[in-house]
């Protein structure tokens, strides 16, 4: 068995890593969650949660609580099985896409070189893309099993938004591919490498902006976030998909979501702002040793995924939400043909100073 | 047609220019307010911490006066309860007996006084009536309870402490 052939170091490595990237991802949510009570807070000239714990800190610890002590309801006419499956499928993708992330740069330790990426896969991109693809399953199920119109709608309602979205999304990541012409997302981040090189920046955010604002755009419809929040649109739908469930699997479906919007912040920071890259890195890098190099880069994707956290809740609490077929013109009539146009562009661009 | 106020806009209906369509100016716009007020004063009061001053002429919980010797200034003479449009208050009276001079200022007083703050509108109008200056609203709101009973205020849950008895 050739396959198994795999030594103890490596599984208890990718163990070690796996669970750190867990429990980062489940911490980062639950601050979130703060965050965005606190931002909207600070913006609407309140004050937020501040009675658990200094400054509130423990406030996601209090609902987490609180979400567990609650009663377990299951509709009498829901399909029980697949209730059930609903918020667990919904936290599963959520959780599956940091797989490919890569945290950090390699580095080595005892003589082993440790990489900070769980699995370093060709097709890294497209593992995203499918896994997302896969969240509307959660929502679908949950809101279809629930056996209350509402909650039928609105989850109708975020699959065809995230679909029609899903496309813009691809075709505007399809330029940034044909520059980067990798899907691994190690290979995207090692040529992002620092900031500045041969008289231009290296990030992707300054080569492909219409790419960004386009992906940007599609990710708030992919996480159903304001000013996208249709599926969870409470004047209309009451609370959408998620109006029949109670306890932890409330939570699970809000934990998700908070879960994905920490991913699709990562992903865009990997994706266009050079992930773990900085500026200056290589005189870091000869100044500090590998360790310690590793965990400054780590600190640095933190720092520009904090960033698009709160510029996630910054749009959330300025814009109104669209209406339906605004929501849909927009995806169709304006960001699938700005994108097709992007990737002509860059097509022809890459075509033209090609070197031979 | 004619504007019904000063204040009313009328509403542009005419279709988007493709520069409103883009959405992204209005939208850096709004992000542009947002942002403006993350630097303004909240207005919170954190309450139990932090407690506004309550203004000149507010009303709260009644009290019952003593004078400087600490005798009770009310003679039970009723016309608070008349004044009360909520009719909150009931009183007995009763007569000074010999040797009760140091408790009470003059020859009558009232054995029983209850305001039922369920009743009471917290107008005021028993504090105007009183010709003895016997009864105040205080700055004090009144504390909430689970049972009706505790609503009614007995007179020694109005009466103000004895000046003589806390110097």
């Amino acid at each position: 068995m050739l396959l198994l052939n795999i030594d103890a170091a490596f599984v208890i490595e990718k163990v070690i890593l796996i669970s750190v990237i867990l429990m980062g991802s489940l911490g980062v949510a639950m601050y979130a969650t703060w965050a965005e009570r606190k931002v909207s807070a600070v913006m609407q000239d309140r004050v937020g949660p501040n009675r658990a714990g200094p400054f509130g800190l423990l406030q996601p610890l209090a609902d987490g609580l609180k979400l567990f002590f609650k009663e377990e309801i299951i509709p009498d006419r829901s399909t029980q099985f697949i209730f059930i499956l609903g918020p667990c499928l919904a936290m599963l993708t959520a959780t599956m896409t940091s797989a490919v992330m890569p945290w950090g740069p390699d580095f080595t330790m005892a003589g082993r070189t440790i990489s900070l990426q769980v699995a370093d896969i060709n097709i890294g991109i497209l593992f995203v893309f499918g896994v997302v693809s896969l969240g509307v399953y959660g929502v679908m199920l949950g809101g279809w099993a629930s056996n209350n119109k509402f909650s039928l709608l609105s989850s109708i309602r975020a699959a065809s938004q995230c679909i029609s979205y899903e496309l813009a999304m691809g075709i505007s990541l399809i330029a940034l591919l044909m520059m980067t012409g990798s899907l691994s997302m190690k290979d995207i981040v090692t040529q992002q490498h620092g900031f500045w090189k041969d008289g231009y920046f290296t990030w992707n955010f300054f080569k492909q902006p219409v790419g960004f604002i386009i992906f940007l755009t599609c990710s708030f419809a992919e996480l159903s976030r304001a000013p996208f929040d249709l599926p969870e649109c409470d004047s209309e739908l009451n609370m959408g998909y998620h109006q029949e469930y109670s306890s932890m699997k409330l939570g699970f479906y809000l934990f998700a979501e908070y879960i994905n919007m920490f991913i699709s912040s990562a992903v865009i920071s990997t994706l266009f702002f050079g992930g773990y890259n900085f500026p200056f890195m290589d005189q870091v890098q000869a100044a500090v040793p590998s360790g310690i190099f590793s965990l400054i880069c780590v600190g640095a994707l933190m720092a520009k995924i904090v960033g698009m956290i709160l510029f996630f809740m910054f749009v959330r609490w300025t814009l109104p939400r669209f209406r339906y077929d605004q929501l849909m013109k927009l995806g169709w009539r304006s960001l699938i043909p700005l994108a097709l146009i992007n990737m002509l562009v860059t097509g022809g661009v890459i075509l033209l100073t090609m070197k031979k | 047609m004619e504007k019904l106020t000063k204040r009313s806009v009328q509403i542009d209906r005419s279709p988007m220019t493709i520069g409103e369509r883009v959405y992204l100016p209005s939208i850096l716009k709004g992000l542009g307010i947002t942002l403006g007020h993350i630097f303004k004063k909240t207005a919170t009061v954190s309450y139990p911490e932090q407690k506004r001053p309550f203004s000149p002429v507010f009303r709260g919980l009644h009290i019952l006066n003593r004078d400087e010797e600490g005798k009770e200034r009310c003679t039970a003479c009723g016309l608070c309860a008349l004044a009360c449009p909520a009719e909150a208050i009931t009183m007995e009276a009763a007569e000074r007996k010999a040797g009760e001079e140091h408790l009470y200022r003059e020859e009558k007083y009232a054995a029983k006084y209850e305001i039922n703050m369920l009743r009471c509108i917290f107008c005021g109008y028993c504090e105007e009536a009183c010709p003895k200056d016997a009864i105040y609203l205080s700055e004090t709101v009144m504390p909430a309870s689970f049972n009706r009973k505790n609503f009614i205020y007995k007179k020694e849950d109005l009466l103000i402490p004895d000046p003589k008895k806390q110097g």
